[in-house]
């Protein structure tokens, strides 16, 4: 198994440089000049001759990428032409606020969905069945930023139990879990979330614990005498690895891709981030962030996949 | 939004065999043809394609004409059925015009991935070896990216506008799609048909043009649609951030970013782009659920 682990965690490292190279060659996909779009649109031609013999683009493509990557290693992406702040303080501050809704959304969206792929899985073809499958198929089909739009209008402002945007009175530096203030603004975008991990985790839940009830030690407990919870229970057990690597992965998709929600609700994470440098063509901004959070996604990937194969006895990769 | 969550191992190739008697495609239809709710969605795309098809003969007003006195009208308010938006133009004829745009965006990525991704995941599938090595490691590195991620990144950086939002679409869906096709042609190439093709001499291109293509066709076509409500939301969604086709032009994804404004005023209009979004990708999923059933496609 260590071998394994070493094994996959080599296999990483080619992907990341290939992501690397994705995020360094979207400057060139910009229209225009890639020193243009670095520089804010008033530099004075002192100025940008600085710029471009800092970044070096007056050497070949391969050098630029390599002396790009070694500041970018060393935690260096460049600076936000709206800010003037260090590219990479400003994803980190806004990562931890994506996490925190992500993660909850992921939660929530699991326990709701566990129990709806189990009653589906012993009920197949049946009308629980058909009701769990179909919420499902909602949970992926529906624009989850208009649910965001909808939800507002109910919660804040129809009933005006929620607070519609933003992250609290306090700022919006640090999330503080023990508040009930500010709590209060991150539900609705964990509820608009959770939807699509809903929708994917109980279509997972419900096919791998269906696999294993179809599986002949199933029969053989059934035979023995062994009541339907009990036999569930045991089916569960089996198909769970699976369906927490299901979770794990659509918590990677949720941080990687909450920008319409967090635009919607004025989060200030990532996603957020994401479109006001989009708005602004913030090109060093957007460059930076994307490179963190694909980054991260492989990252969230690899945990997964090293995760599943510690909880998982059965899994003997060489 | 719906991010890719099939997995290609999930579209593998059939495994029971069609009725002898009847042909696969005979089989297919008349499986289709008592799956009622599969039909019905069917009937509603067709219904949203004609819809945007002869969009100019169905819109009743101008979906462009703009009435500083009409602005955020509730619906039924004179003759307009749905009300009407933040510059007063008529919300039905804009939703009507919207669908055109939604539709193209997600259906032509699709297409043109499905040409793209499919013909690669052939070529890296049936040869194999470095050319496989170097096709597929290409496509692992974009894999890496969340699909809402990478469409963002492209059209961001590219700006916004109906090409370079198909262009980012494309880019997405190639790698899945390219997957999809690899692994069926990689089982099919080592099948005794295909071996037996090649014993009486039929050249590489030929055994793809008949064999591995015809049969490689089936996965990937339930795969590229089940891409195509994902297709909308994200191209919706692009559009939502901005990223979309250039104003006046009517789109749902832009109502409903622009109309967002307006939810004090007139919550229910505000909704309206959206339902027409929602309604149109689960028609689509729904139809690609039972495709997949129909032509037993194992997911």
């Amino acid at each position: 198994m260590w071998l394994y682990i070493a094994r996959r965690i080599v296999l990483v490292i080619p992907i990341a440089i290939g992501v690397s190279i994705v995020c360094f060659a979207l400057v060139y996909l910009a229209p225009g000049d890639p020193i243009q779009s670095m520089t804010p649109a008033d530099a004075s031609p002192a100025d940008i001759a600085l710029i471009k013999r800092a970044y070096g683009f007056d050497k070949p493509v391969p050098i630029q990428y390599l002396n790009w990557l070694g500041r970018a290693v060393s935690g260096d992406l460049g600076v936000s032409l709206q800010t003037h702040q260090p590219v990479f303080s400003e994803v980190m501050h806004a990562f931890s606020n994506t996490v925190v809704i992500s993660f909850g959304a992921v939660v929530l969206a699991f326990s709701f969905a566990f129990v709806l792929g189990i009653i589906a899985a012993c009920n197949i073809g049946r009308p629980a069945d058909r009701v769990a499958t179909g919420i499902s198929v909602l949970g992926v089909s529906v624009p989850n930023y208009w649910l965001g739009i909808v939800l507002i209008i109910i919660f804040a402002v129809q009933l005006g139990w929620l607070p519609a945007t933003g992250m609290g009175s306090k700022g919006s530096q640090s999330f503080d879990f023990t508040s009930w203030e500010q709590l209060k603004y991150a539900i609705l975008p964990i509820i608009t979330l959770s939807l699509v991990p809903l929708g994917v985790i109980t279509r997972s839940t419900r096919s791998a614990i269906a696999d294993v009830l179809a599986q002949d030690f199933v029969q053989m407990l059934r035979a023995k005498g062994l009541g339907g919870a009990a036999v569930v229970r045991h089916a569960v057990r089996n198909a769970l690895p699976q369906i927490l690597a299901v979770m794990g992965l659509q918590f990677g998709y949720l941080v990687g891709g909450s920008i319409l929600i967090e635009t919607i609700f004025t989060w200030p994470g990532t996603g957020f981030l994401l479109s006001k440098a989009i708005l602004t063509r913030d090109i060093p901004l957007l460059q930076g962030t994307i490179l963190i959070l694909s980054l991260s996604f492989v990252a969230t990937n690899l945990i997964v996949d090293l995760l599943q194969t510690a909880v998982d006895p059965r899994i003997k990769r060489a | 939004m719906s991010d890719i969550t099939a997995r290609p191992q999930d579209f593998a190739l059939p495994e029971t065999a069609p009725d002898k008697s009847r042909g696969y495609l005979a089989t297919v239809l008349r499986r289709l043809r008592y799956d009622y709710v599969t039909l019905f969605f069917l009937t509603l795309i067709i219904l949203i394609v004609l819809t945007a098809v002869f969009a100019p003969l169905l819109a009743p007003f101008d979906p462009n004409k703009t009435s500083m006195i009409y602005r955020l009208k509730p619906m039924g308010y004179k003759n307009f059925l749905l009300g009407t938006d933040e510059l007063g133009r008529d919300m039905l004829s804009r939703l009507i015009y919207g669908g055109r745009v939604s539709l193209v965006m997600g259906i032509v990525p699709v297409c043109i991935a499905s040409l793209v991704g499919g013909l690669l995941g052939v070529v890296a599938g049936f040869f194999g070896g470095s050319l496989n090595m170097l096709i597929m490691r290409t496509v692992d590195v974009f894999y890496a990216f969340p699909s809402v991620l990478l469409a963002v990144a492209i059209s961001g950086v590219m700006g916004g506008g109906m090409v370079n939002g198909l262009v980012a679409l494309s880019l997405v869906f190639i790698p899945p799609l390219c997957r999809v096709s690899e692994t069926a042609t990689t089982q099919l190439r080592n099948l005794d048909f295909v071996e037996a093709a090649r014993a009486s001499g039929a050249s590489g291109i030929s055994i793809i043009l008949h064999h591995v293509v015809r049969n490689a066709a089936a996965p990937v076509f339930i795969y590229a649609s089940s891409l195509i409500s994902v297709s909308i939301l994200l191209a919706a969604g692009l559009s939502f951030l901005g990223l979309g086709v250039v104003p006046p032009t009517p789109d749902w994804g832009q109502m409903l970013s622009n109309l967002r404004q307006a939810i004090y005023v007139q919550p229910l209009i505000c909704a309206l782009p959206g339902v027409a979004i929602f309604v149109t990708s689960l028609s689509f999923n729904m139809v690609s659920d039972g495709l997949r059933q129909a032509m037993d496609v194992k997911a």
